[in-house]
């Protein structure tokens, strides 16, 4: 009887040391957040004093005076992961299909840079693009870029910057997806008289997309939430939402609209990636 | 034009130099595609090593020439052993809780079916699809409301709480995929639930906590984001490099980065090698 019932009980015991550790720590503080994000400055206390009166319009507030730096995040973070897939799906496929022996080695390749420290990275590609670095003066030389043009402190340099920061997050799920597929369904519809294209269209990217919608999700919302890379490589002008939550929490000190901005942008995120999913008809995600 | 080449087939049976050219592009188009691939990925990683050997004083923006120097020293631009030292606690403490909490779970949704089981799926997928900004700030919010200064152990926890997901997914992918006939042997030679588990179950599920492990503590030791907002005075080596990057980042920091690099790269090479090993003598 009694091994019975702590067969019952059994997952739960299991369950319960992290739970707590994640309710404590992960729910209870996004509840702190959406209380936060309804407070205003006491009258006459200190700056960073709060009290709870319930103020809904931090949040239209928090919208409107940063339009701009919230259609920026979700632009940058679509044009980085409109990149990413374009670069990983190849990278994938390659890997997956025409490696042969090499596979596990170039899958190894294919992480092997993310071992070195993003910001590392991020840094070396804001020396490599700067003035001193090889790149700008090359491109000047050719006439590529005009004399005064600079590739730093530019969107371009932010959303490269992003398109690589995240794209193991699009090449692992797409290769995984790719991996699976049997190569005898693609010559199956080459037999059936279909051209290169038309198998990729009909055959090989329906097939694999579960790796592109996973590959999508991972890139697209660490990548609107960031902001490392706009501040690294860019300027004032390509601050982005994160910038502002950032410089709100730690340099003005501002909690309400901090949260109430946190909270717009996981919203904005949640619905985008809910809509997304029911469009690409994939539930197998979790 | 037609009645040209055809003329041109017959007189020369080999293909035509460009039809060749076009159909050797045509044929490892995909290969070139992927080779540019790896240039990009590369590049910044080059360029961290190779910047690692300049003789560059202070500011690391400038080749100035060729010194070992640098590696002699890791430690000589000052804070950088410091933060280096402060990761790699905060990264394997974090790695410690999160792989124990995170196997527990994984065993639980992996292996036992039980009511609540999605709602516990969807509670580990939720920080994963939260931007690490909210998680971040949610976290420091929480730890101002109850007067704990950040720092080291707020950071800690906040690892912990990005770890866990991740240890989940892996060490259930790694329970899923185990024969179920291996078990039912074990029992049938008369070994009890216990002997079960820690002879059978628990080895064959080792390689998934432990690379379980190794993603938490590369999670942890790359992370920034959420570490900014509740490290407070402490600073960590990514954080060291944030901060330094305005000013140009020490030759020192290039050289642990590259380090680590080869470290890294090492352990998941013999990682294969052994995965590779133990697949045969099984």
């Amino acid at each position: 009887m009694s091994a019975i019932l702590s067969k019952v009980k059994l997952p739960y015991l299991l369950l319960l040391p992290g739970f707590i550790f994640l309710f404590t720590f992960f729910i209870l503080p996004i509840i702190n957040l959406a209380q936060t994000s309804t407070q205003t400055p006491i009258a006459g206390g200190d700056t960073g004093q709060y009290e709870q009166t319930l103020r809904f319009s931090n949040y239209v507030d928090a919208f409107t005076e940063n339009q701009e730096q919230f259609s920026r995040s979700f632009i940058y973070a679509l044009c980085a992961t409109v990149l990413a897939l374009a670069i990983a799906y190849p990278l994938a496929y390659a890997i997956a299909f025409k490696a042969g022996r090499f596979k596990n080695f170039l899958l190894v390749l294919v992480v092997a840079p993310f071992l070195v420290s993003f910001l590392l990275r991020t840094v070396a590609w804001k020396q490599i693009l700067g003035e001193e670095g090889f790149v700008v003066p090359t491109l000047r030389t050719i006439g590529i870029i005009g004399e005064s043009t600079t590739l730093t402190s530019t969107s371009f340099a932010v959303v490269m910057g992003m398109t690589y920061n995240f794209l193991p997050f699009m090449t692992l799920p797409l290769y995984a997806s790719l991996e699976r597929i049997d190569p005898r369904t693609m010559e199956a519809s080459g037999d059936l008289y279909a051209n290169g294209i038309t198998t990729f269209r009909k055959v090989t990217l329906p097939l694999s997309m579960p790796g592109v919608v996973a590959g999508t999700l991972l890139t697209f919302i660490p990548a609107a939430g960031d902001y490392v890379n706009a501040a690294i490589l860019g300027s004032p002008n390509t601050k982005m939402l994160g910038n502002v939550i950032e410089s709100r929490y730690f340099k003005i000190v501002d909690y309400p609209t901090a949260a109430a901005l946190s909270f717009t942008l996981m919203a904005a995120i949640l619905i985008l990636v809910t809509l997304y999913i029911r469009k690409a008809g994939t539930e197998e995600l979790v | 034009m037609t009645h040209h080449v055809k003329q041109k087939d017959a007189s020369i049976p080999t293909i035509p130099f460009k039809a060749r050219v076009s159909r050797w592009f045509g044929r490892n188009l995909i290969r070139i595609y992927a080779l540019f691939g790896f240039t990009y990925l590369f590049i910044p990683v080059a360029y961290t090593f190779v910047f690692s050997f300049n003789d560059s004083g202070k500011s690391n923006l400038v080749w100035k020439g060729f010194t070992l120097d640098n590696w002699k020293n890791p430690c000589g631009a000052p804070e950088v052993c410091e933060a280096l030292g402060n990761s790699i606690k905060i990264g394997l403490l974090a790695t410690i809780f999160s792989t124990i909490l995170g196997t527990m779970i994984a065993f639980a949704i992996g292996r036992y079916a039980f009511k609540g089981r999605s709602s516990s799926n969807l509670l580990i997928f939720l920080p994963m699809a939260t931007p690490e900004i909210v998680l971040g700030a949610s976290l420091l919010s929480l730890f101002l409301v109850f007067q704990i200064n950040p720092g080291f152990w707020p950071t800690v926890i906040a690892h912990v709480v990005f770890c866990i997901s991740f240890v989940v997914v892996t060490v259930k992918a790694r329970i899923a995929s185990l024969d179920p006939r291996l078990e039912q042997a074990a029992m049938d030679l008369y070994a009890n639930e216990l002997e079960t588990f820690r002879k059978v179950t628990l080895p064959l599920v080792a390689p998934g906590i432990a690379g379980a492990a190794l993603l938490a503590f590369s999670l942890s030791f790359d992370d920034f984001i959420i570490t900014n907002f509740n490290s407070g005075t402490l600073k960590t080596f990514p954080e060291f490099i944030y901060t330094s990057a305005a000013r140009g980042i020490p030759a020192q920091a290039n050289v642990i980065g590259s380090a680590m690099f080869f470290l890294a790269l090492f352990i998941v090479i013999a990682g294969q090698f052994v995965g590779k090993k133990v697949k045969v003598s099984k």
